[in-house]
């Protein structure tokens, strides 16, 4: 299916975070902002949703820290007890340093992927950009026209009183 | 007017740049040939590189006999070097994850650096356990697998598992945090690259990363719990070579102040050499107007913290031995001070506790020679410290009969040079292939400290 796009070109943050203001403000469906680095304010002015990656984050670390236990306690009292020293087999204070190590590789491990699957990012991935220079100094802001109510020239006024430097429309999904 | 501006923080970054400056400023030097200083530093740090190999070849082929270790001795050149090259690692995770922690927006210029001084000083860290091994070849055994051996599994209890492990996981971890804040950087620099293959390799490793704010929002997520998570990690790591000594019944070594005393003593000979990396990038890369003598000034300030700490525990740990009533312990202080090896250990006081007081004077901060000077210098004896810890406590313990002095051999010294090679070879290649300045982070803060002005449009 393809979409019919209206893309706002800004040189700073602040006319960007003005124009994504005045797009909610007139209920207008934002498909994305692109900007070159991260600029604070864009996640409350597109009304995003906090990310759950946070919970992946923990629910991976108590299972690393959680596994690591149960390993170390088999290994070392259960398969094969080594008498050490005369320290007992199941030695949990012992267990702590390394049960700690793998709860955080987990943990990290698991941020890391799990930023890599949501946000569909793999080696070799082609980049769509929706105008050059957006990962150099040039702000986008992309709206959706939605129907008929979604007046592009009217929009492409609105955006170029917030210092648009360039407006232009574009058709996806029928060419990749 | 004016005043409004005195009120204003000292900007970060010097100069007006605009977005498109700091792209240009910190891509251009990559893309542009090579200078003859930076071939010639090259050159010099690829022949130390090889001279290490060289003797990493020989002892692994002739055998540990090729070290200066006696039975008395068994631990001296290896891990001294093990321990100093991870303490080095340890100021990088603290720019890139602590002081972020702490909203320290001037890290934003130093931590690219910091971070790839992080990893390098740990692959140079990694070496010595593995050839201290004796046999290195089987340092797989370390990893608890199925083996046919019983299966025989690693003693959990040993603090030399934990330090395997905790080495492991701190370097798989700077390693992920480092690429992920270099992606936006990366696709930066895909964007922009004429020549084909270094559009094609930015291609590859930047995932199609597109600025999106979708993925930013993760992005900002995820840099915060690898920073949280680096945090601990990094308090842990140096804890745990400091139980490789402490949870020893030896004097000298045995004592509850180590886990502290070696994490601040990490920080401080780590935040020296980051200084003298950057002192030496700023130069090279001519990048003065982001890394300023603000940035030096501040990065001193740690130093001289971090000294202050390492003084105070060199202080407890000398008194807390005469007051022990041990004998032992009395005896192993008094011998670091006034011992064979004294000229070691006044010259890790000297360097690590009386020349960074001279970090005092605002005009010594602000002296880039002078503190390129004092940093060299506290390297030396932060590496000095360690030793005089290791091989003091092992060459005169319990029995006098049992004494005996250690040397290092040249095996040794040339693998310790070698260290060094890889590290500065790996650092220039750094230089030239990757933005040594987070660009996408800098940005962010070229705003700081300038007056807000109510129209850039006119």
């Amino acid at each position: 299916m393809s979409k019919r796009l209206l893309v706002g070109v800004f040189e700073s943050e602040d006319d960007t975070l003005a124009a994504i203001r005045a797009s909610r403000q007139r209920n207008f469906k934002i498909v994305d902002v692109y900007t070159p680095y991260a600029v604070h304010g864009v996640e409350e002015a597109m009304g995003l949703a906090p990310s759950r990656i946070p919970w992946v984050v923990f629910a991976l670390g108590v299972l690393g820290g959680g596994l690591k236990v149960w390993f170390e306690f088999w290994t070392t009292a259960v398969d094969w007890p080594v008498n050490v020293g005369g320290k007992p087999f199941n030695s949990l204070p012992a267990f702590v340093p390394v049960t700690f190590e793998v709860m955080v590789l987990f943990a990290a491990v698991g941020a890391v992927l799990s930023f890599f699957f949501v946000c569909r990012l793999y080696p070799a991935k082609r980049a769509v950009l929706p105008v050059a220079g957006v990962t150099d100094n040039r702000f986008a802001v992309v709206l959706e026209q939605t129907d008929s109510t979604f007046e592009p020239a009217e929009v492409q006024k609105m955006f170029e009183k917030l210092h648009a430097v360039h407006v232009e429309e574009q058709i996806t999904g029928e060419v990749a | 007017m004016a005043e409004a501006a005195i009120a204003l923080p000292q900007p970060l970054i010097e100069g007006d740049k605009s977005i498109a400056q700091v792209t240009h400023d910190v891509c251009a030097p990559m893309e542009a040939r090579p200078t003859a200083l930076w071939w010639v530093a090259l050159l010099i740090s690829s022949s130390f590189l090889l001279l290490g190999a060289a003797a990493i070849a020989y002892q692994i082929s002739v055998g540990v006999g090729t070290w200066g270790l006696n039975r008395t001795v068994g631990w001296a050149f290896d891990i001294t070097n093990f321990v100093f090259w991870i303490g080095i690692g340890h100021a990088g995770t603290l720019i890139s994850a602590i002081l972020f922690l702490f909203r320290q927006r001037w890290r934003t210029s130093v931590n690219r650096a910091a971070e790839a001084m992080t990893i390098f000083a740990v692959m140079c860290a990694g070496i010595f356990p593995v050839i201290h091994t004796g046999r290195p070849w089987f340092a797989y055994w370390m990893f608890p697998y199925p083996n046919t051996r019983g299966p025989l599994w690693v003693n959990f209890r040993s603090p030399l598992v934990w330090d395997f492990f905790a080495i492991s996981t701190y370097f798989t971890v700077s390693a992920m945090f480092w690429f992920i804040g270099m992606l936006p950087d990366l696709a930066t620099i895909r964007d922009r690259a004429t020549a084909k293959w270094r559009r094609k390799l930015a291609g590859v490793l930047s995932l199609g990363w597109n600025g999106s704010y979708r993925a930013w929002q993760r992005y900002e997520v995820v840099y915060l719990m690898l920073a949280g998570l680096g945090t601990p990690l990094v308090i842990s790591v140096h804890t745990i070579v400091s139980w490789d000594f402490a949870t020893a019944v030896l004097p000298g070594w045995h004592a509850t102040i180590f886990p502290p005393y070696f994490v601040a003593g990490a920080i401080f000979s780590g935040m020296a050499m980051v200084l003298t990396l950057m002192i030496i990038a700023r130069k090279l890369m001519h990048l003065e107007d982001y890394i300023t003598i603000r940035h030096i000034d501040r990065m001193c300030k740690l130093v001289i913290t971090t000294s202050a700490i390492v003084g105070l525990a060199y202080g407890t740990e000398f008194f807390t031995a005469l007051y022990s009533g041990s004998s032992y312990e009395q005896f192993v202080f008094l011998n670091r001070a006034l011992g064979p090896l004294f000229w070691g250990y006044w010259t890790m006081v000297g360097c690590n506790v009386f020349v960074p007081q001279l970090l005092w004077f605002r005009r010594v901060r602000t002296n880039v020679p002078a503190v390129f000077t004092i940093c060299i210098l506290v390297n030396v004896g932060m590496w000095f410290e360690r030793f005089i810890i290791i091989v003091t406590s092992l060459s005169r313990d319990f029995i006098p009969a049992n004494w005996f002095h250690y040397a290092p051999t040249r095996v040794e010294v040339a693998t310790l040079l070698g260290s060094f090679g890889l590290f500065f070879t790996l650092f220039l290649l750094f230089c030239r292939f990757i933005p040594v300045i987070a660009v996408a982070e800098v940005k962010g803060v070229l705003k700081y400290g300038k007056p807000r002005l109510e129209s850039a449009h006119e």
